[in-house]
């Protein structure tokens, strides 16, 4: 095993020997830094073309070159790296470590509701095969797959950003809307959980009228324009996602799990006032630490409490149940922000932001304001990538559950009366994670190349920026460390996804001879 | 009551059986497949939706052949041409003060005058070219690029992936690092070195260069399937029988993995057309005075909120093509798949109780 990773490792170095110098070669011979100034008709010309030759020494051919830089880079085993410096002067890796953390920002939010939301739909999609609900979702899936991601930019722009704002100004949903929403809903609802056409209408009429009476409250009460959860929101949320992650997770029929999740959304809610001074306090982030350890600490602790065998599952149900809880609490935080930060003068009731990475403040704001303009700053690329990746997600997971599902070990499960709840969670759900891991493993460098697009489209200043500016402005070293990292990351994602694969699935074993 | 329960079961597969025995009795596996992939109907749709689509886009413009001072020109249906610049329509033409508007009336079908197309059935842009004939030229030029970028990825992929699963050893490491060295690099990177460097040379160069780099992911898939149908006992009977290793690789092994290439190259072209238009947007694709659909679509994202038909219908070319490529993909994937069965009618399954309840009565 050691072996192996040592083996990749050295592969990886070899590989990236050869691809920089490909492409070091391939823009090298193909740019003419100097092109501007041969047709520029400035004075000191020559001179100028000179000083430039001799800073990016134009005067060797490009492989040389190549060695230079080479050089340099290679300095990072004797603990003295030189990435060279960028056009303006500026060191190549600070460059791009300024540039990281906004691009997985970016790039993380957007994974990981892809993941989700892909993964619950393909299964839901493979679970109704042939139904309207699959072919509806193959249909959508493919509609994703073959739009331009700048494409969707704009549209999202328009209709989610500017006219949405439009919108919040005087949050009243008007009854066509409602009546339009709830019924897009029931159909969703009722061709998603299927059944015979007396328990089709039922959820149908069930979803309609559920959706519109809560948005009819939500726009009587302009909850829109003045969000709050509340204790009684979140103990009936609490409640809801208790029983949610019980039934997915254990099942209700094991009532010791049900009783502990339970508690740990009383618990939530009781934590919920204390939290409030905790999170507005001067330190709100120790405040957030805090409130997730007691939350952990008190799950682990009731789990204890109500089971007294088997207390894996338990444990692991309350724990979930108790993040998600958290979350809960913070977005109840982060929604008190949102009039100040919506009647503030540099947001000045625009919410959702169409361009940049945060808002700049020219007043003194409070950390929640910060951070919910981080969030609406975060929507519509989000958004846009999330839209476009998660296609493949649905596709992917429908065709190995469908796989999985047809496999004997599923029909000996069914056979000895596992509940259809225990059959698809426990034993295809699981099975279909193995060959999703190392997929979604694989994706995130991949994803951070296709981030160039969509930071371009939504102005932000991540490794997609960076990249456009060395390629237009025939920055090498730039390029060339852009490049670097990149592909550095594209190798190790693909070493963890096979390491990960023999560490999901014990019939696989790596690097153990031909 | 279990047992009569399974009984019904047993019975009612081999009633199903039997319809798929009988639907594929006498024919070659070619002919199955056809047989499948027509009745995919969504697949079907988008066969007819994308050729007529080809067709229509390539006879729109005229075709200019020969030199250019006199050239031979095949006149195309559309009155205007992508460099004409007609008079831009504006003020009182247009109805809500815009400039170029769209002349195409869907609204008169309703009336019941009928569909009119009038003089700039997709409007004008800035200095009043006909809108129609540029969605036209940059529809054939990402038609153009995405067919190209099939063609060479396929070639290549095929030929390099069944040389290194057929030979193994030194000859596959080999080729398989050559491949690592290009997949270690996202494409839409390469793709902007390249047509950055190479974009002004024309759509057809900068495919072909894309094309090049294109062929990885494809030559692994045709690889593996190598490695596995070289083992099979038809390949060592024809080495017995003193094939040559070019004929085992075309005639026998190749014919068994064109499924797999076939699904994977058409899924590669709709992700082909997809990386030109990105390309295009960033400014390293197709370069202006030539046009395709991303370009359009780039130059006129800012004038989406005034003149919204610049941006929609390159927009639509777009997601038609991509659309019908992924569908006929799909199509064929179902085609190629011998594990999968198609859902009978309620008729058909009507059919199969009927035809078992004889053959027992029987």
């Amino acid at each position: 095993m050691f072996s192996y990773v040592l083996r990749r490792l050295g592969a990886l170095i070899v590989i990236l020997f050869g691809s920089s110098f490909l492409l070091y070669n391939l823009s090298a011979i193909s740019t003419d830094p100097l092109e501007d100034l041969r047709l520029s008709d400035a004075q000191n010309r020559d001179y100028l073309i000179q000083a430039l030759t001799r800073e990016l020494r134009l005067d060797l051919p490009p492989p040389l070159r190549y060695f230079i830089w080479l050089r340099g880079v290679l300095g990072v085993f004797v603990g003295n790296p030189n990435f060279g410096l960028t056009r303006e002067q500026q060191p190549v890796v600070e460059a791009i470590v300024d540039a990281i953390p906004t691009t997985i920002r970016l790039v993380a939010v957007a994974t990981i509701v892809a993941i989700v939301l892909g993964i619950a739909l393909g299964i839901t999609s493979a679970l109704r095969q042939y139904s309207r609900f699959d072919y509806g979702m193959t249909f959508f899936a493919f509609l994703l797959f073959s739009l331009p991601i700048f494409w969707v930019a704009v549209l999202l722009k328009q209709y989610l950003a500017i006219d949405f704002n439009d919108f919040l100004v005087n949050a009243k949903i008007s009854p066509p809307w409602i009546i339009g929403l709830s019924t897009v809903t029931g159909f969703f609802w009722a061709t998603m959980i299927s059944g015979s056409r007396k328990r089709v209408l039922t959820i149908f009429a069930g979803a309609f009228l559920a959706n519109s009476i809560f948005l009819s409250f939500i726009s009587a009460t302009e909850w829109l324009s003045y969000p709050r959860l509340g204790p009684i929101a979140i103990a009936i949320l609490g409640v809801g996602i208790a029983l949610g992650v019980t039934y997915l997770s254990v099942g209700l029929s094991d009532r010791n799990a049900v009783k502990s999740t339970l508690c740990m959304a009383l618990i939530g809610t009781i934590l919920y006032f204390p939290a409030q001074t905790l999170l507005d306090s001067s330190r709100p982030r120790v405040g957030i630490l805090l409130l997730l350890i007691a939350l952990l600490i008190s799950g682990v602790a009731v789990s204890f409490l109500f089971s007294r065998i088997d207390r894996g599952p338990v444990i692991r149900t309350s724990i979930i149940t108790s993040v998600l809880i958290w979350g809960l609490i913070l977005i109840d935080q982060m929604m008190q922000a949102w009039r100040p930060f919506v009647e503030s003068d540099d947001v000045n009731y625009r919410p959702v932001a169409t361009i940049g990475q945060s808002t700049i403040w020219l007043s003194d704001v409070s950390f929640w304001v910060r951070v919910l303009d981080f969030a609406m700053h975060l929507v519509l690329p989000t958004l846009a990538l999330t839209l476009i990746s998660f296609a493949g997600y649905v596709r992917f997971s429908r065709g190995t559950l469908l796989d999985v599902l047809n496999q004997d070990y599923i029909r000996t499960a069914r056979a000895k009366g596992l509940t259809e709840r225990t059959v698809v969670m426990r034993h295809a759900f699981r099975n279909t994670m193995i060959p999703l891991t190392t997929i979604m493993v694989g994706d995130v460098a991949g994803i951070v190349g296709g981030a160039i697009i969509t930071e371009r489209v939504f102005a932000w200043q991540g490794m997609g920026t960076l990249f456009n500016k060395a390629i237009n402005s025939f920055d090498l070293n730039l390029l060339m460390g852009v490049i670097l990292f990149l592909s550095t990351l594209a190798i190790l994602a693909n070493l963890i996804a096979d390491l990960l694969y023999s560490a999901l699935d014990p019939r696989i074993r790596v690097g153990a001879g031909k | 009551m279990a047992k009569q329960q399974q009984n019904v079961e047993v019975i009612k597969d081999s009633g199903e059986n039997a319809i798929f025995n009988k639907e594929t009795e006498g024919l070659s596996q070619g002919q199955i497949v056809l047989r499948r992939f027509i009745r995919h109907r969504a697949a079907m749709i988008s066969v007819v939706v994308l050729f007529t689509l080809i067709i229509v886009v390539y006879t729109a413009l005229d075709w200019r052949i020969g030199d250019e001072e006199d050239p031979f020109i095949i006149p195309g249906w559309w009155r205007y041409g992508f460099e004409d610049m007609p008079e831009l329509r504006y003020g009182a033409d247009c109805v809500d003060g815009s400039v170029g508007c769209p002349t195409i009336d869907a609204v008169a079908f309703f009336d019941g005058d009928g569909v009119s197309l009038g003089e700039h059935p997709f409007g004008q842009d800035d200095i009043g070219r006909d809108y129609l004939a540029l969605v036209m030229r940059g529809a054939q030029r990402s038609l153009l690029v995405m067919f190209i970028i099939g063609a060479i990825a396929a070639t290549l992929g095929t030929v390099i992936g069944s040389i290194a699963g057929y030979f193994r050893g030194w000859v596959d490491a080999i080729l398989m690092r050559l491949v690592d060295f290009i997949i270690t690099v996202p494409v839409i990177i390469i793709g902007s070195v390249i047509g950055f460097h190479f974009g002004n040379k024309g759509a057809a160069f900068l495919a072909l260069l894309l094309g090049l780099f294109s062929w990885t992911g494809l030559s692994r898939l045709v690889r593996g399937e190598f490695l596995t149908l070289r083992e099979r006992e038809f390949v060592d009977a024809s080495r017995v029988a003193g094939a040559s290793n070019r004929r085992i690789i075309f005639k026998h092994i190749l014919p068994n993995a064109v499924g797999v290439i076939i699904v994977s190259v058409t899924l590669l072209m709709s992700g082909a057309i997809l990386l030109e238009t990105a390309l295009s947007y960033l400014g390293f694709g197709v370069t202006s005075p030539d046009v395709s659909l991303g370009l359009l679509i780039s130059n006129y994202q800012d004038a989406f909120t005034t003149r919204p038909w610049l941006f929609w219908y390159p927009g639509l070319f777009i997601i038609v093509i991509a659309l019908c490529i992924n569908f006929i993909g799909d199509g064929l994937r179902d085609a190629f798949d011998p594990r999968q069965r198609r859902r009978l009618s309620r008729k058909e399954k009507a059919n199969a109780r009927a035809m078992q309840s004889r053959s027992e009565l029987a």
